[in-house]
């Protein structure tokens, strides 16, 4: 029997058998001559053979696919037969190269003058080297680069996946994601957040297991096992029964003794929330406008914006739904706000801050969301992002008073708002920690490097004590103001069980999580969790902090999360 | 040479849906058509079934571009294309 030790990515325990990502396809070598025995124009109809198999092979799957997947393999699958890059490898072929070499080098030249290009051009040169690989596999007669299709629901094992891979990856099939790669923020780990999916990172050794052999995943623990023991086999099962009670969110947050906790979901647009809605959220915490609008290159009209808008709060009737304004920079630029030329954008003109270098933009979105607003049932409620100081608190609240909006909020991301929270709160109806930059912040630790990865958590006592610095500010400001969460911390069952006890009044989390974090939040009382908080920022470091909380909550580990 | 100009109408250029759009469209009709920037050389045109050609050639809306094609069925073909570039494929 063999073990593997990862990193657990996304919870769930699961016994399946293991189907491997084909290895890559190698590069023919430099120089590879055709084979005498074969002329040129036998060399150039075999290539022209297997480029149409391909975009036979691509175009079958387009035509199944939906949406943005459709769209993207249709134009992979014509790259595949593209004339240019056909001429350009008959061309190296007539001069005496074989053909998988041909085509490499053909393919190769094209994607370096797409990646020149830049922008969306660039982007598109992966797709031209993937075909180039599909061509390869096909000539050699070697299973074809891309997630296995099958009959029957499997694991998947590979060294590490591409964004690409996600257009064909089919959750109904996929049982559970492991990998030899990657790491806690690589795209399988986004990809098997976003899909529910157990999964394993950085299982090192792991793709080496034969096709077809049965292993057991623990996606919270990271562990893998081939050739699963008696008990790990009830605990897969065991599993299966609490996923069942995990999948839903009966829609009302609270403790155990039924202090109040409302689980809102973070949405990026109308898809979004009316998936939330369906998984129970009570509301939405954290609407990212901007995600309605990335790669738009001008500002989109007041009515455009309206439309977008509405369409999120009437998934939510009646309920509460807080509307970040566009949110550009750093990470998410919109060519319409932000200057892509800064040194330091993370400490740029982002968020609020674009109003001081394009203003215009904020008002007119403000007049947008009122408009929306008022054709709608939901609650509406409006915040900045990446707030400072109190005097931007304040004029933020006068844009949206003047633009007929009740509720104005901030963003509390940047430790000075955290530590001034009693005068920023005074200027507003209602503050939402985003911890996700706020731990950036407070850690000085870039969110996209790896090797902060360690700094780069909530867990970070520093961090939990802004939490509850911002807490004590609101009610020092006295007006009862709700402080909610809804960053990555409030997806975490155990922290968001330490945040309910520092006082945060909602948690906002991506839909997956309501009944996960619902789940455990109902085992402990208001005084426990305030128990667990004390504990949390007790410790000398973040890897303390959640060691010794979740040593107190044992119904994780029953759970598997 | 028969030929027809014609102005990008999608929103994102010739990239992406609507040059694979194109490409296909060009790709089925019976004489080949070549494709360039209005005031680039005749010589320079690329073919206009390539996808990959369309996309260095990196067209932007309102951009004119020049279309050429001989041989039987070229001026149908080229009606035909016309009206494929000038239609907006990203307001669907």
């Amino acid at each position: 029997m063999q073990n593997f030790q990862g990193v657990g990515v996304s919870p769930g325990r699961i016994v399946g058998p293991v189907r491997r990502m084909p290895k890559a396809v190698t590069e023919p070598p430099s120089g590879e001559r055709l084979d005498p025995a074969i002329t040129a124009e036998a060399a150039v109809a075999g290539l022209k053979t297997a480029a149409q198999s391909v975009h036979d092979g691509l175009k079958a799957r387009a035509d199944i696919a939906t949406g943005d997947g459709k769209a993207v393999l249709e134009a992979t699958a014509l790259m595949a037969r593209d004339t240019m890059l056909l001429k350009q490898a008959a061309k190296l072929i007539n001069a005496g190269t074989s053909a998988e070499r041909a085509i490499w080098e053909a393919a190769a030249s094209v994607a370096e003058m797409l990646h020149n290009l830049g922008g969306y051009m660039a982007e598109r040169a992966t797709d031209v080297l993937d075909v180039r690989a599909r061509i390869v596999a096909e000539l050699r007669g070697v299973p074809a680069p891309g997630i296995p299709s099958s009959e029957t629901p499997f694991i998947l094992v590979a060294e590490d996946l591409a964004p690409a891979d996600t257009a064909t990856l089919d959750p109904a099939k996929v049982l559970a994601l492991v990998t030899s790669g990657g790491g806690p923020q690589s795209h399988t780990a986004i990809i098997a957040r976003s899909l529910g999916l157990p999964a394993v990172v950085a299982a090192h050794g792991v793709d080496e297991v034969a096709d077809g052999s049965e292993i057991y995943v623990d996606g919270a623990a990271g562990f893998v096992a081939v050739a699963p023991s008696s008990e790990q086999r009830a605990a897969a099962a065991a599993w299966a029964e609490t996923s069942a009670t995990l999948a839903g969110f009966d829609g009302n947050g609270t403790t155990a003794d039924g202090h109040p906790v409302p689980l809102l979901a973070n949405v990026g647009g109308a898809k979004d929330a009316v998936a939330a809605a369906g998984l129970g959220a009570q509301g939405v915490g954290l609407f990212r406008t901007e995600f309605c609008f990335l790669e738009r290159d001008t500002e989109p009209s007041v009515d455009e914006q309206a439309a977008a808008y509405k369409a999120v709060f009437d998934a939510f009737p009646g309920k509460k739904v807080v509307l970040r304004t566009l949110d550009a920079g750093a990470d998410k630029p919109l060519p319409f706000l932000t200057d892509a030329t800064e040194p330091n954008p993370a400490l740029g003109v982002r968020g609020y801050r674009t109003d001081l270098t394009t203003p215009g933009v904020l008002e007119r979105q403000l007049e947008a969301i009122a408009r929306a607003a008022s054709e709608s049932e939901a609650d509406v409620w409006v915040m900045a992002p990446m707030i400072s100081t109190a005097a931007e608190a304040a004029r933020f609240a006068s844009l949206c008073s003047a633009a007929g909006l009740k509720t104005p909020g901030v963003m509390v991301e940047v430790p000075s708002a955290a530590l001034t929270a009693a005068a920023v709160l005074r200027e507003v109806g209602f503050a939402s920690l985003g911890t996700n930059d706020l731990t950036q912040y407070a850690m000085a630790a870039d969110r996209q490097l790896g090797p902060l990865a360690e700094l780069n958590t909530p867990w970070q006592p520093a961090v939990l004590r802004l939490v509850q610095l911002t807490v004590e500010g609101s009610a020092q400001e006295g007006g009862n103001k709700p402080v909610g969460v809804c960053g990555e911390a409030a997806a975490d069952p155990a922290l968001a069980v330490v945040l309910a006890g520092l006082g945060v009044t909602t948690l906002s989390m991506t839909a997956r999580s309501l009944a996960a974090v619902g789940t455990v939040l109902k085992t402990v009382t208001l005084e426990q969790a305030q128990e667990l908080a004390r504990l949390a920022l007790s410790a000398p470091g973040a890897t303390e902090a959640r060691e010794w909380v979740r040593a107190k909550l044992p119904v994780l580990e029953e759970l598997g999360l | 040479m028969p030929e027809r100009t014609a102005t990008i109408a999608s929103r994102s250029g010739l990239h992406a849906r609507p040059a694979a759009l194109f490409a296909e469209a060009a790709g089925e009709q019976p004489v080949e058509v070549t494709i360039a920037m209005q005031g680039d050389p005749a010589d320079e045109a690329l073919d206009a079934a390539s996808i990959l050609s369309l996309m260095t050639l990196g067209a932007a809306q309102g951009d004119v571009v020049v279309l050429r094609a001989e041989g039987d069925g070229a001026e149908q073909a080229l009606d035909y294309l016309v009206q494929v570039l000038e239609t907006d494929h990203d307001a669907a």
